[in-house]
Parts: C-alpha cells; sequence; structure tokens
C-alpha cells in the first residue's frame, strides 16, 4: 500500500505536533509509528520514509526500531485484531484453549486476517489483567474471564456487526486504526466513559468495607461480618 | 480482630468519577500538593526520606534517597520518568491504578519534579492498554485545564509540563536504561549500569525513575505525614502496598495491605483456594521470583523474611496454582515468555532463554532424560549474573526453584513419557464444565 500525498500532507502537521512534545525530536519516533498504522492499518514501507523523513533519520534506522515493537505490524491485520494472552498463568486459565479453539473457528493463523478483514487473532504476552485470567484483549480493550465459547461469540459478533463491549474500557470499540491514533497521542473522546472497576479490581475495597477496616489502619466494630471473619480465622 | 486491609490507593476506585479531577479533589486531592509547594524542595526529599518508602517496581529502592541523587544546582535540565510499562507476568496492580485513579500519580509527579527540580515529566506507559492511556490523557488534561500544571503552578512560580508517551509492545522496556532508550526513540535495550540515571538519564540529563505505585503514594506521605505512613508495615518494610492475588483463588483481585501481610491472612480474605483445593505452589512478586509452596504461606511479604525464605518479594504479584497444575508446564511457558522478550543485546540471554524453553520443551513432553535437570540448572547458572540486564536473570528462579520443590514431577513426565496433568482441569472454565 501506498501513502498517498494526501495522506501525508494530512498527517504532516500531526506529525509536527507530536515531535513538539519532546525535546529531542527523535523521541517522537515510537508515537510516529503508531501514527502512520493508524492511517494504514500497518507500518508499511511508505509509513517507515514518512517517519524518517520527519525526524531526518534514514529508514533502516527506522526499521531497526519498528521491527523491535511487537505492536508495529508490518503487514495487515484486521479491523479488530485480537490478543489472546497465553502467558504462564492466562495459559494455564484457558488461554491456551482460547487461541487454539479461535484459530480454529475462524480457520486463520495468527496475525493472519479472515477473508472479510475483519479479524485477526494472535498470541500476546501478559497483559497485566492477571486477576481477571484468561484474558483476551480486542484492539488493547481488556475482555476479562474469558472461555472458548465466549471467545468464539466475541469474534463472531465483531464479524457481523454485533454490539461488542469491553469488560472494562470504552463503551464504543475502536477499530485498530482508531486505537493506534489514540496511542500516538491523538484522544478519541472516550476517555470519561466505560466500566473500569470490575470485580476484581475492587476485591479489596469491597471486603474492607465489610470489615470496617478504614484507610487509616483503624477499624469500625460495628461493620456487619467482622466478627464472623474474626471467629472464622481463629 | 486486626485491621488486614488499608485501602488508601483503592480508597475511592468504586464511585463512578474515580478518575476524575473533581472525583479526586471529592476526596482530598491536591491538598498534599499546596503543603509540598509550601516547603522547600530539600524539606520534600527528606519528607520521603522519612517515610522510609521503598520503590513500588520491585527492587525496593528507597525513593526519597533516589531523589536525593539527583545533583542540584548543576544547570541541566532534570527529568522525571514513571515507569507505567506493567509488564511482569502476575503483575496487575499499576493499570487498575490508572484506570481508577490517575490523578494519584499526577499529583504525586507534580509533587516530585518540584522536589527533585524537574519541568518536565513523562509518564511511560505500556501501549496494550488503549483505555487506561485514554484515562492518562484526560488526566493529564484535566490538570492542565485546573492550573496544575503549566507555567506558574498554583502561583508557586513552578513550571511543569507532563507528556503521556505509550509504549509499543516491549516487557523489556519495564527495565528503567532501556525504557529510556526507547523513550529517546531507540530500540529499547538497556544501557550499561554506571552511570546510573540519576547522574545521566534521559537525554544523558540527571533523572528519576518511579514505577507508578510509588509516585501515587506520595500524596498520601505528604497528606499524611512520613510518620502515618511508616506506622505501617515491618521494620525495613515500611507503608502498605497493592498485593495482587491471581490465579486459582476463590476471589482475585487488589489487596491493599500493609508490608509483612502474609499469603495466610490474604487467602482467608480472598475465600482461599479455589473449589477448597490445595495450594501447589505460589510466585511472591512475579514470574521473576522463586516459586514458594504450601509451606510459606505464614513468611510475611516484606523485603527482608521473603528473602530470607529464599524469594524475592518483587511486585507482588501474587499467583497461585493449585493441584491440577503441571509446574513442568508453568515454568516452561514462563522461560518462553523470557524467550520471547528478551532483547538480543547479550548472549547469556539471548541464547540462554532459546537452550532453556527446547529443554523444558523436550521435559514437558516426556522426552529426555534426568540429565537435563542438571542441564538446565547448568545453563541457568551460566545465565545469571553474566547477563546484561535483570531479565536474564529472571530465567533461573522458577526453573531452579520447580527442580527443588518438584523434581518429583519432572521425573514422572519422563517415566510415562508425556504430561500426567490434565490441562483442561486448571482453567477457569473447568468447574462449570464438570457440572
Amino acid at each position: 500500500m501506498a501513502l498517498s500525498e494526501e495522506a501525508r500532507t494530512r498527517l504532516a502537521p500531526q506529525a509536527a505536533e507530536i515531535i513538539g512534545r519532546y525535546p529531542k525530536a527523535r523521541s517522537a519516533l515510537l508515537p510516529l509509528l503508531h501514527l502512520v498504522q493508524s492511517e494504514e492499518g500497518y507500518v508499511s514501507q511508505d509509513g517507515i520514509g514518512f517517519c524518517a523523513e520527519q525526524l531526518g533519520l534514514t529508514e533502516a534506522d527506522v526499521t531497526g526500531v519498528a521491527s523491535f515493537y511487537s505492536m508495529y505490524k508490518r503487514k495487515p491485520v484486521g479491523e479488530y485484531h485480537v490478543g489472546v494472552c497465553t502467558t504462564a498463568l492466562c495459559a494455564v486459565m484457558g488461554g491456551d484453549a482460547i487461541l487454539a479453539d479461535l484459530k480454529d473457528h475462524l480457520g486463520v493463523d495468527v496475525d493472519e486476517p479472515t477473508p472479510d478483514g475483519k479479524v485477526s487473532v494472535e498470541h500476546v504476552e501478559c497483559n497485566a489483567a492477571c486477576d481477571y485470567a484468561p484474558v483476551v484483549m480486542v484492539n488493547w480493550e481488556f475482555f476479562d474471564n474469558m472461555t472458548p465459547q465466549s471467545a468464539r461469540d466475541l469474534v463472531d459478533d465483531l464479524r457481523t456487526g454485533g454490539d461488542v463491549k469491553p469488560t472494562r474500557g470504552a463503551p464504543r470499540l475502536c477499530t485498530w486504526k482508531q486505537a493506534s491514533k489514540i496511542l500516538a497521542g491523538f484522544p478519541d473522546g472516550q476517555a470519561a466513559d466505560g466500566h473500569t472497576a470490575g470485580e476484581a479490581t475492587l476485591a479489596g475495597l469491597r471486603m474492607a468495607r465489610q470489615q470496617g477496616w478504614r484507610p487509616d489502619g483503624s477499624a469500625d466494630s460495628t461493620a456487619a461480618n467482622g466478627s464472623a471473619l474474626a471467629e472464622g480465622q481463629q | 480482630m486486626t485491621t488486614i486491609l488499608i485501602p488508601e490507593l483503592s480508597a475511592h476506585w468504586d464511585e463512578p468519577d474515580s478518575f476524575r479531577l473533581a472525583g479526586y479533589r471529592r476526596d482530598g486531592g491536591y491538598q498534599a500538593l499546596r503543603k509540598a509547594l509550601a516547603m522547600a524542595p530539600d524539606e520534600v526529599i527528606q519528607t520521603l526520606k522519612d517515610s522510609a518508602l521503598r520503590g513500588r517496581g520491585g527492587a525496593g529502592f528507597p525513593t526519597g534517597v533516589k531523589w536525593g541523587f539527583i545533583p542540584q544546582g548543576d544547570g541541566k535540565p532534570h527529568y522525571l520518568v514513571v515507569n507505567a510499562d506493567e509488564s511482569e507476568p502476575g503483575a496487575c496492580k499499576d493499570m487498575p491504578t490508572l484506570l481508577n485513579n490517575p490523578q494519584a500519580l499526577i499529583e504525586g509527579m507534580i509533587i516530585a519534579c518540584y522536589a527533585i527540580r524537574a519541568r518536565l515529566g513523562f509518564i511511560y506507559v505500556r501501549g496494550e492498554v488503549l483505555h487506561v492511556i485514554r484515562r492518562l490523557q484526560l488526566a493529564v488534561s484535566e490538570a492542565y485545564q485546573a492550573g496544575y500544571l503549566g507555567e506558574n503552578i498554583l502561583g508557586s512560580g513552578l513550571t511543569l509540563d507532563i507528556v503521556v508517551h505509550a509504549g509499543a509492545g516491549a516487557y523489556i522496556c519495564g527495565e528503567e536504561t532501556a525504557l529510556l532508550d526507547s523513550l529517546e526513540g531507540f530500540r529499547g535495550q538497556p544501557r550499561l549500569k554506571p552511570p546510573f540515571p540519576a547522574v545521566a538519564g534521559l537525554y544523558a540529563r540527571p533523572t528519576v525513575v518511579n514505577n507508578v505505585e510509588s509516585i501515587a503514594t506520595v500524596p498520601y506521605i505528604l497528606r499524611s505525614g512520613p510518620a502515618e505512613f511508616a506506622r505501617f508495615g515491618t521494620e525495613k518494610s515500611k507503608g502498605f502496598g497493592l498485593f495482587s492475588l491471581s490465579g486459582h483463588v476463590t476471589t482475585p483481585g487488589q489487596y491493599e495491605a500493609p508490608l509483612g501481610t502474609t499469603l495466610r491472612e490474604l487467602l482467608g480474605l480472598a475465600g482461599g483456594v479455589r473449589n477448597g483445593n490445595r495450594l501447589k505452589f505460589w510466585t511472591p512478586g512475579g514470574s521473576s521470583t522463586p516459586l514458594f509452596t504450601d509451606q510459606h504461606l505464614d513468611v510475611p511479604l516484606d523485603y527482608e523474611s521473603v528473602a530470607a525464605a529464599g524469594s524475592m518479594l518483587g511486585t507482588r504479584s501474587i499467583q497461585l496454582f493449585d493441584e491440577t497444575t503441571c509446574p513442568v508446564r508453568v515454568v516452561l511457558r514462563w522461560a518462553e515468555f523470557y524467550r520471547h522478550e528478551s532483547c538480543g543485546k547479550c548472549t547469556p540471554c539471548r541464547e540462554g532463554s532459546w537452550w532453556v524453553v527446547q529443554l523444558l520443551d523436550r521435559l514437558e513432553r516426556g522426552a529426555g532424560s534426568e540429565g537435563d535437570l542438571d542441564k538446565l540448572l547448568d545453563i541457568c547458572d551460566n545465565i545469571t549474573g553474566r547477563a546484561f540486564c535483570a531479565l536474564g536473570d529472571s530465567i533461573q528462579p522458577s526453573v531452579a526453584s520447580s527442580i527443588k520443590y518438584f523434581r518429583d514431577e519432572y521425573i514422572e513426565h519422563l517415566r510415562i513419557g508425556g504430561c500426567p496433568f490434565d490441562h483442561a482441569a486448571s482453567t477457569l472454565f473447568a468447574l462449570e464444565s464438570a457440572r
């Protein structure tokens, strides 16, 4: 794919804005790569050329950086890129089964989009949501406590345009390109929306409330279940 | 009964606007900043030293001491960089903190920048967490609008900018010097230390790199006083922190408690191991820390006690595995993680991680021989201490400790020529399908 002249003209001021955030221009390279990915859905040779041009680097230098980071794709992925965590804990909790099942269900290999271009899958490493294992990411939004069946339903809905909401995240699921734009530092206005404190996030807080434990370390002896737990611990 | 949990950072996470500036201010937010700005910068550093807060990113280095290393009056720009690249397998505390209370980080950053005389701060956040990044962008924008960032903050004359910088998928960037290289627009590979970042960090200027939770705890310390913070915890591990329980536990999640709390206490609150099963092994601080078993339920989870018992407190990332779990499989998968994430800069880690995976894979499949166990330990010995950074050193702990506790199970794989475990039994949905 080629980065059109129109696209270059449109992206140039955005690139300048990104570069302006940093004391040294080269620091803008990672966000610039996210920016070109938001245009084409992956980091093409043209995208690499664009970044190199903005920063006065060689294409080889930019390629060396782009190839180091797993989020930059060198060929198109689906409009909805599904990452199944298969690092140890998620793998044990069901991530292995989910990934195997999804590949089978969609009939694709990792990073290979479905023929309609809607969905691609890959295995991702630990995504910092272990208390919701097994975790699946769609365009880097959290889908918690998944099963092979719920993952199948998820990709089916993504392909048929069904209503898909992350467990914790923005209510309107971004496309892969839109997500890359946010990563480049251009918000989409959804920051204040969506549910983010799931059961696991609140587990300790709720238990503390139930016990009447206050942040200062004191305890409210009248709390409902305080004594029951105390007895249980004897 | 004694109080086990201290919900401080997590105190308002269930309020619908806990992540908004208005919500944060309603709950006492930004009082600490006013207090700090009325103090001399060195007094703020001293306050942190007095609190004895130790870095919450795993290494446990005293935060105030780190701040004190920044040379003053050197005429150079100073930088604060927050490490929000949370990626250690098992670690899942910083992301909920940023989703639900990002303003605590912003306030902490302003105070830290004031103390170390930095005029520019960065939040290096891993890229694979879209909504976390949105929340950080919103938090920074709200702080600018309210006059907490920008020029002449609260009339103090302090000028400060904060930039949210999204990474692009590389665990190694959690290592502070690799993070700095990445932030400078290079491949994220670690630098040789010394010089340490305090002397030559970002753009070779004096730089403090701190974990999210460390900085987010700063407002509490300023507001409540260092003595109040140091009242919690144990002799050398003061204060409280988030303990993250995951895996085969009835109620996984975030439990904010004083350092020195035991897993037995935490499990008591979390409903124990799922389904009444037996705890087989667990990590006290993520996949880089040696395994513990059910013999270690009463080890106080502070830096010293965990180290004395043969492991590391790390990031308090407690991954629990019950009797349905094959330890060889788990350790193989962690080794695969390190192989995938090795940056390739140094030979022991780049090559060693591949050999470790090959041997473990062979053992898990029930091929190979008992001699492979010794070979594994030998290779691990040749990685540890010889790698460029801590990533290489992280390969050995789970391998060596699993052989120590579960040698018989490795042998059983060889005896029957395969994995003796039903992997379906260890999944989240195993219980549902059994019904």
